[in-house]
């Protein structure tokens, strides 16, 4: 890396800050649009879902099962509040951390499979987390969890560092601030692991999984590893998502939401860790902006993605960066 | 006679009823370059398998330095320093020659993977030992001026090279070669053998699975010969030259093609 190349990083992480930090919330509040605070607080919060959904691509799978994580970290929160009554604020590391521990025990053997099959199979893992959050005893069939109280206090040694979403006159802002701290947290730390040797060994994996281990490479484990941290990252934005909605239903997270997962890397391109975070900001104001066509919204919408993995077929981002590919 | 760094006995492979490789025994001597050798479809490649333990074996066994490997997953195998490199269409197509090597590097490192995620000191150590180790190994192999290249760009004399280049990182004591001479010409094969030769002389015993007669007689110590599975003869170049089975089991080829 040159210093020249440091600088114009470290240069796009501040303007990026400076954007959904300040530029954001004072256009909002200039504006009075505060309905865009729960707008971007989804696209961020399923930018963090699709960044996993990403990760699985870099290890060369293609994933059609986040919407299943998300749903599973979501109910794991929703009843750790409502029945247990632990904070919000220790439910979220648990429901990543259940959906990691679980996705070991799927990926174990559904990871041995390659292309269109581990694809099947991971949509059909969204249908079963929904049939199962209808069954389960614990989660409140058809009618869901709803009325979950908003995410309490945070303090430490008696000081009160985060206030209780209650206190503040308009909550949404709080979770936008929320959402955005945990996707910047979650995509600086794929950045980091895809530019760190485990990254390397992923892209390894991606390009030849026989030649990686005939040099020693333990693929196996390397691949739950990458779907660990996949469906870690699915939880934890189910998991804020549930907070924001106060509500989950079987039908929170669909396979539709898996494919859009999906979707928004193909968009923002799967050579860049940035490229689902943009992925999902286009895919999901375009899809609001193509309501107005009525009838036609799918249509339009259809035809302009076909269009755009024809012309792009390395993402949005391919455009403004060829130099910035991952490894 | 030394103690041979790996020993084979009774390996047989059945696909079905069609059996592949069929009680076959060799033993592997430290440091030589040892050809196994066959007409097509004779089970060379599934020797090879067996041994890098990517096929399981349906009887016998591999044994490398006394101890059991055949049965055990690949990338154990490749750890205790059995490692096999692939035809040239097998490489990391998307990375440079240099990061391919940097990344076969993998089994040396001391760090975690934590440690490397973090950039703890002793990870840094590794990357930077890495780096100048593949830089080594690829001025060592020829591949010095094309190590930022990207190895799908590379053209196919150097993609063997960086193939043996990506077995080497990997710090093998035993290193399995499959056809590094197909497809080659005359003066390309020359320079490979010369490679393949280099290799041995950094202390690492080679075993190779080829077609190519002439450079089979030119570079090995010994030569196994199969034939439906079976081994049918082993010795130095000259004796399997003399063998009249290995003659009766190329009938039909005229014997200069073959370089007999």
């Amino acid at each position: 890396m040159t210093r020249m190349e440091g600088a114009g990083r470290g240069a796009a992480v501040v303007l990026f800050l400076l954007i959904v930090f300040v530029a954001i919330p004072v256009a909002i509040a200039e504006t009075g649009r505060t309905d865009l605070y729960y707008t971007l607080s989804s696209v961020a919060l399923l930018a963090i879902a699709s960044g996993g959904v990403w990760l699985t691509f870099f290890i060369g799978r293609i994933n059609i099962g986040q919407g299943a994580w998300a749903l599973v970290g979501g109910y794991v929160s929703a009843i750790l509040v409502t029945t247990a009554g632990i904070s919000f604020w220790l439910s979220l590391p648990i429901a990543g951390l259940v959906c990691a521990a679980l996705s070991v025990l799927v990926g174990l053997p559904i990871l041995r499979l390659r292309g269109v099959y581990f694809a099947m199979v991971t949509l059909v893992l969204t249908e079963v987390a929904r049939l199962a959050a209808l069954a389960l005893p614990v989660t409140g069939g058809a009618k869901g969890i709803t009325n979950i109280p908003p995410p309490g206090p945070i303090g430490l040694f008696g000081l009160t560092i985060v206030p209780g979403f209650d206190t503040f006159a308009e909550r949404n802002a709080a979770f936008y601030f929320l959402s955005v701290t945990m996707m910047t947290l979650c995509f600086a730390a794929l950045w980091r692991l895809v530019h760190s040797r485990v990254g390397r060994l992923f892209a390894a994996l991606r390009q030849n999984e026989e030649l990686a281990s005939s040099m020693g490479v333990n693929v196996p484990i390397l691949r739950i590893l990458a779907f660990a941290i996949s469906s870690f990252l699915g939880g934890i934005g189910g998991a804020i998502f549930v907070a924001i909605a106060q509500s989950i239903y079987p039908s929170s997270f669909t396979v539709n939401d898996s494919v859009n997962f999906m979707l928004n890397c193909f968009l923002g391109g799967l050579g860049y860790v940035f490229g689902p975070m943009l992925g999902t900001l286009v895919l999901y104001f375009g899809w609001d902006l193509l309501f107005q066509t009525g009838e036609y919204q799918l249509l339009i919408y259809s035809g302009v993605m076909i269009l755009l993995m024809l012309v792009l077929p390395n993402g949005l981002l391919s455009l403004r960066l060829p130099s910035r590919r991952a490894p | 006679m030394t103690q041979p760094i790996m020993t084979v006995r009774d390996l047989t492979k059945r696909y079905g009823g069609l059996t592949a490789v069929n009680e076959v025994s060799f033993d592997v001597q430290p440091n030589e370059i040892l050809s196994v050798i066959g007409p097509n479809g004779a089970g060379k490649s599934t020797i090879f398998k067996l041994i890098s333990s990517f096929v399981k074996p349906t009887r016998g066994e591999v044994r490398f330095q006394g101890e059991v490997i055949s049965g055990l997953a690949p990338h154990i195998v490749a750890r205790k320093g059995v490692v096999r490199t692939f035809q040239e269409t097998t490489i990391f197509k998307g990375m440079t020659a240099r990061d391919s090597v940097i990344v076969a590097h993998h089994l040396r490192s001391r760090a975690s993977l934590a440690g490397f995620y973090v950039g703890t000191a002793s990870a840094r150590r590794d990357e930077e030992a890495f780096g100048r180790s593949a830089d080594e190994i690829l001025d060592f192999l020829g591949l010095g001026a094309v190590k930022n290249e990207l190895a799908s760009n590379l053209p196919q004399g150097n993609l063997r090279a960086l193939g043996i280049a990506v077995g080497l990182a990997a710090d093998p004591k035993v290193l399995l070669l499959d056809e590094p001479f197909a497809g080659m010409n005359i003066d390309e094969t020359n320079q490979a053998v010369e490679r393949v030769r280099a290799v041995r002389d950094r202390g690492v015993t080679c075993l190779l699975v080829e077609h190519d007669m002439a450079a089979v007689m030119k570079i090995s110590d010994r030569i196994l010969v199969i034939n439906f599975g079976v081994k049918i003869a082993e010795g130095t170049p000259a004796e399997i030259r003399a063998n009249d089975k290995v003659i009766e089991a190329y009938l039909g080829v005229e014997d200069e093609s073959i370089g007999l």
